[in-house]
């Protein structure tokens, strides 16, 4: 599913050379649930950006559903974090000028999905997550959870091999928090492959498997 | 694209004041090249159709060299006979002399011609009749006046068998003109005291005045256009003094609606051209917002491709939006250009001038805005799409 051989990736700041990935090997089957943990500069956000398709690593082999992803264009990038990537944000990035229904609506417009199909996987997505009722409000109107789960129905419309949380719980107090864990869960349960990154062992502890990341060298944490 | 167009509709609009702003650039520009050139020629097709109202479609012809041998009436009759483009010539020769009844002396304005005048000037008689070719022939003591001579001079219009004295020799006077504002020879006399006798009666009448022809009119024949006719007169003018084009001065009135085309046309262009100038400035100003735009939208744009976007999708989405706005601006402008038209047309109806939107330069400016849209759209766009995702994320939190 994701397997990443001795990736690399290295900025220049100033003068000093990070190496905010060191060699790192993983390797995620389907369905499974996975957290990443690790403090802040532990290189979690580049390990995010690389497996998620933002950004393309300096050494090494990304395998996603087999794929090398190192030798595709911009465009085809693109291409692959629509179809294939749902991506939930620490600070929900829902689009403000958007309703709700639009925002989940925007992934499968850049599919070229056809307008009666989309109604239907839009409003589907929306049920899962609880939001039918609120579909026709701007992000602004909606509360922190309420957002949060704007942007998972958004990652699961297009039906992607697999969700990127980046800090999801990040920004919502305890209560909301452990409403999104557990929509989380429940997704797993239904077959997604979820890859969650954050800073919280108590977060973390709620994934069935866990890796630690420091130093740009992922370790596996034994239950 | 439908849907491209909506989104740039709604990004527009949710800054209702600021899409003004930046729109009045383009407005005005489309309203001064709309304006101006509906202007121009709304002027231009008032001033020519009174010219060729003026009627009379004439070929005026002045010999300033007559190479030693002077023109004669007869040469003027073989030359129409020899050119069937060639309506009618009439020679003339105007002179001041001192008019006398009863009593009173005023000076008059005496013009020696031949009968093909009358048709030529396209006069009117009010009553009479005008000079006969016998007259010529026999340089009789017979004369046609403008009204307002035989009012000053005779006294009444109804004078037809009076006579009167021009330099101490009676002429009687057989016809008197009809005053007509739309005919250019009768408003250019009117208030003056004019006098028409044969030429060769006027050649013996004064001393200055010789035999030779120095000036004519000539008309085109029936149903012929006065271009080929002024082009035969000339070649015939060329032949009788010896090529040399400095001999003579021919004018048409087609010379002076060419000449005023051409003024126009000028005009035309040079106004055109500042206000496509004000039209680039006003496309600067969409650029520039355009910019601002994109900066504020930087993590919306790193939304956008995270979710999948591709570069073509927003470059498109951008450049939608600054072409909507240039047409939504070059709308309102056609739409102002249109009410001011009507308003001025309203203004000035007394003076029976139509200003109407001109199509042509209505298609020019929305073709212009399209590509103002474009051309000043796609740096800002290409800045867009040239983002990379996770840069435009974490821009500014």
């Amino acid at each position: 599913m994701i397997e990443l051989r001795d990736v690399s990736k290295v900025y220049q700041i100033g003068d000093e050379r990070v190496r905010a990935l060191d060699h790192a090997n993983l390797h995620i089957y389907p369905k499974e649930f996975v957290s990443i943990i690790g403090p802040s500069g532990s290189g979690k956000s580049t390990l995010m950006n690389i497996v998620g398709c933002l950004d393309v690593a300096d050494a090494g082999i990304y395998l996603l559903d087999g794929m090398p992803i190192e030798a595709y264009s911009e465009k085809e990038l693109a291409r692959i974090r629509n179809h294939k990537i749902g991506f939930v944000f620490q600070n929900f990035n829902l689009i403000a000028k958007l309703s709700a229904w639009e925002n989940v609506e925007l992934p499968l417009i850049y599919q070229k999905v056809p307008r009666a199909e989309r109604v239907r996987r839009v409003n589907e997505a929306l049920e899962r997550v609880g939001l039918s009722k609120r579909a026709q409000h701007l992000p602004t109107e909606l509360s922190g959870g309420q957002q949060q789960r704007v942007a998972i129905a958004r990652a699961l419309v297009t039906r992607p091999s697999l969700i990127l949380a980046d800090e999801p719980t990040g920004n919502l107090d305890s209560k909301t928090s452990a409403e999104i864990m557990a929509m989380f869960r429940e997704l797993h349960a239904q077959g997604n492959t979820i890859v969650l990154i954050t800073h919280d062992n108590d977060v973390a502890k709620q994934a069935p498997r866990s890796i630690r990341i420091r130093d740009g060298q992922l370790t596996e944490v034994n239950p | 694209m439908i849907r491209a167009f909506r989104m740039a509709l709604r990004s527009i609009s949710s800054n209702k004041m600021r899409a003004t702003l930046t729109m009045l650039g383009i407005i005005i520009g489309v309203m001064a090249l709309v304006v101006l050139v509906s202007l121009v020629n709304g002027a231009t097709n008032s001033v020519t159709s009174a010219v060729s109202g003026l009627g009379n479609s004439q070929i005026t012809v002045s010999i300033r060299d007559d190479k030693g041998s002077p023109l004669t009436l007869g040469e003027l009759e073989n030359w129409l006979e020899e050119s069937p483009l060639l309506g009618a010539m009439a020679p003339y020769k105007s002179e001041s002399v001192v008019a006398k009844r009863g009593g009173e002396n005023s000076t008059v304005t005496v013009y020696g011609t031949t009968p093909a005048y009358y048709e030529i000037q396209g006069l009117q008689l009010a009553m009479g009749r005008f000079l006969k070719r016998a007259d010529v022939e026999n340089s009789s003591y017979v004369c046609v006046l403008n009204e307002d001579a035989a009012e000053d001079l005779v006294g009444y219009i109804d004078c037809v068998g009076q006579s009167i004295c021009l330099n101490g020799v009676e002429y009687t006077i057989v016809g008197v003109l009809a005053t007509n504002d739309d005919n250019l020879t009768s408003a250019l006399t009117s208030g003056m005291q004019v006098a028409y006798i044969p030429l060769t009666s006027l050649v013996k009448l004064t001393d200055t005045v010789s035999r030779e022809i120095t000036t004519f009119y000539a008309a085109p024949g029936a149903n012929v256009d006065i271009q080929l006719a002024a082009d035969s007169l000339e070649k015939l003018l060329l032949d009788r003094f010896q090529q040399d084009e400095d001999a003579y001065r021919l004018s048409s009135q087609s010379v002076v609606e060419n000449v005023m085309s051409q003024i126009t046309s000028m005009l035309t262009i040079l106004l055109g051209g500042i206000a496509a100038i004000s039209l680039i400035v006003g496309g600067i100003g969409i650029m520039n917002i355009m910019l601002v735009t994109v900066t504020e939208r930087t993590r919306e744009i790193g939304i956008r491709k995270a979710i999948g976007a591709s570069r073509g999708t927003i470059l498109s989405q951008f450049l939608m939006e600054a072409v909507v706005l240039c047409m939504l601006g070059c709308g309102l402008g056609i739409f102002l250009s249109w009410a001011v038209l009507q308003l001025i047309s309203t203004v000035v109806a007394s003076m029976d001038i139509q200003f109407t939107l001109n199509m042509g330069v209505v298609l020019l400016s929305v073709v212009f805005c399209f590509l103002i849209g474009v051309i000043f759209g796609l740096y800002p766009a290409n800045k867009a799409a040239k983002m990379k995702p996770i840069d435009a994320l974490h821009y500014g939190g």
